[in-house]
């Protein structure tokens, strides 16, 4: 079919026979205006689709700024038991920007991994790591437990029931003069290791650190928790 | 045997004709008639600007199978569902601020419990999604158990999956905006069993919250998506639907068999 095609039709107007055709002319003028209209179209519908998207897709690639708070000073907290504080998130939405993460000082005899020795303070998150239920630390049991589907966690947050795939989120902790104030999130897999933060339900261990990578929105830090002095 | 064509009918004997019309009076008629004739007019007059009458006697005047029953309304009633939460959740969109900091759950208990007829409307809105959802279901099981999805409808059960998608888009994105703790939670949840997709489901749910954590935006978000993005897809395929179902017609039920045309059949040897 492509051959008959080829030796019926010469690429040069002037061959074919077409009226007003010139010597080495290969577009006819009908072509010319098809292509021509049709891509003005397209630039014209690009030219407001594509800004529109990127204002959609756009807080998905933007990094925010890294906020240490104050949640309260040195003497408030034990390295026996957790104390709540309430932390804001995101500022100006009110109640459903804060969150409550759960402090106490570091206790070299509980804190035994190899990832958080320079850290002072521990900071745990309420966000289970199933998905996102706020967790609440309950004294008698020496365990965080979430009311949605029955994660459980142990003294150092790590799932010890339930369906959570990791343990709980942390905070970067730093002290300033009496002040103990909170950073950003990182998590953590089942070894205590730190990562950049990822949403809850998204295994840390083995394949998981791949298949949910980090995101470039979120508030992050470098380095190893305990050395933003 | 071909059919004679029908004659016109015999000039009727002078005793019987009508009478012709007094001098002073109308064209044989009295109100009604005029505005028979107005309202004829007026259609003949849009119909010569837009040819509309063919397409309009196509869509309604259909031939229908033997056996079809009441399941086969269910897709109707999919459809009203979809109309009567387009009108009410208009009249709602008057009333409802999509602000986080505390005016969503605000404006939401005033038209609960101070607008006329506020609550009446909410409430047709809300249960209306359950509604339509069981609807939907319903529907699609009538489709399937009577093999009305098979050729050449393939297209059609297509369309309609996506359109059942889109329904349940349209009930995650509005149950988040009476922002109460219900509303909060759950969305905090559906977020992240998006987040659960291998890859991309990370970058889709901070696509939903416009950013990583949920923040001031993901409730104007999801009220754009719920009453502008979702209901013009919806509006869309719904007329792509219907215009299939037109097009290629219904199907008898299953058990209806079809009855063997004499004049059809191949000439035994």
């Amino acid at each position: 079919m492509p051959d008959r095609r080829s030796k019926q039709k010469s690429k040069y107007t002037l061959d074919r026979g077409i009226p007003g055709a010139f010597e080495g002319e290969t577009v006819t003028r009908r072509r010319f205006m098809v292509v021509g209209a049709n891509t003005a179209g397209f630039i014209a519908a690009a030219s407001f689709t594509i800004p529109a998207l990127g204002l959609g897709l756009g807080p998905v690639f933007k990094s925010k700024p890294v906020r240490w708070e104050t949640v309260g000073t040195v003497d408030q907290f034990t390295p026996d038991n957790y104390v709540p504080t309430i932390l804001t998130l995101e500022p100006n939405i009110g109640e459903a920007g804060k969150t409550t993460v759960y402090v106490r000082k570091f206790n070299p005899t509980i804190d035994t991994d190899r990832y958080d020795r320079a850290v002072k303070f521990i900071a745990i998150s309420d966000r289970c790591a199933h998905l996102g239920c706020p967790v609440r630390w309950v004294d008698a049991s020496e365990r965080f437990i979430c009311p949605c589907h029955g994660g459980v966690y142990d003294l150092l947050g790590r799932p010890v029931g339930g369906p959570p795939v990791r343990p709980l989120d942390r905070f970067y902790t730093r002290v300033r003069g009496n002040e103990v104030q909170l950073g950003p999130r990182y998590s953590v897999n089942s070894e205590l290791r730190p990562f950049s933060p990822r949403d809850p339900a998204e295994p840390l261990d083995g394949v998981g650190q791949y298949l949910y990578p980090s995101r470039p929105g979120a508030q992050k830090l470098s380095g190893p928790p305990g050395t933003q002095q | 045997m071909p059919r004679t064509p029908k004659l016109p009918a015999p000039p009727l004997p002078g005793p019987l004709k009508e009478p012709p019309p007094r001098p002073g009076e109308a064209n044989g008629a009295g109100l009604g008639e005029d505005l028979k004739q107005a309202g004829i007019s007026v259609v003949d007059w849009v119909d010569e600007r837009t040819s509309l009458t063919g397409p309009a006697r196509w869509l309604m005047f259909r031939k229908v199978p033997k056996g079809t029953n009441w399941f086969y309304t269910l897709g109707s009633a999919t459809l009203f569902a979809f109309l009567s939460q387009a009108v009410t959740g208009v009249f709602l969109a008057m009333y409802y601020r999509p602000d986080a900091s505390g005016g969503a759950y605000e404006s939401i208990r005033f038209v609960t419990n101070d607008v006329f007829l506020g609550q009446f409307v909410r409430g047709m809105h809300k249960w209306g999604s359950s509604v339509m959802v069981v609807l939907v279901f319903l529907h699609m099981g009538r489709v399937f158990f009577f093999g009305a999805y098979k050729y050449p409808r393939e297209l059609n059960w297509v369309i309609g999956v996506t359109l059942l998608i889109l329904t349940m888009i349209m009930s995650f994105t509005g149950y988040l905006l009476p922002f109460d703790q219900r509303a909060y939670w759950a969305t905090v949840v559906g977020v992240n069993i998006n987040g659960t997709g291998p890859l991309l489901g990370p970058y889709l749910s901070d696509f939903l919250r416009g950013g990583s954590e949920f923040g001031a935006t993901t409730l104007s978000r999801f009220y754009a998506i719920h009453m502008l993005l979702i209901p013009g897809l919806i509006i869309a395929l719904i007329g792509a639907h219907l215009y299939l179902v037109t097009k290629l017609g219904t199907t008898a039920p299953p058990w209806q068999k079809a009855k063997e045309a004499p004049e059809l059949r191949e000439a035994e040897v």
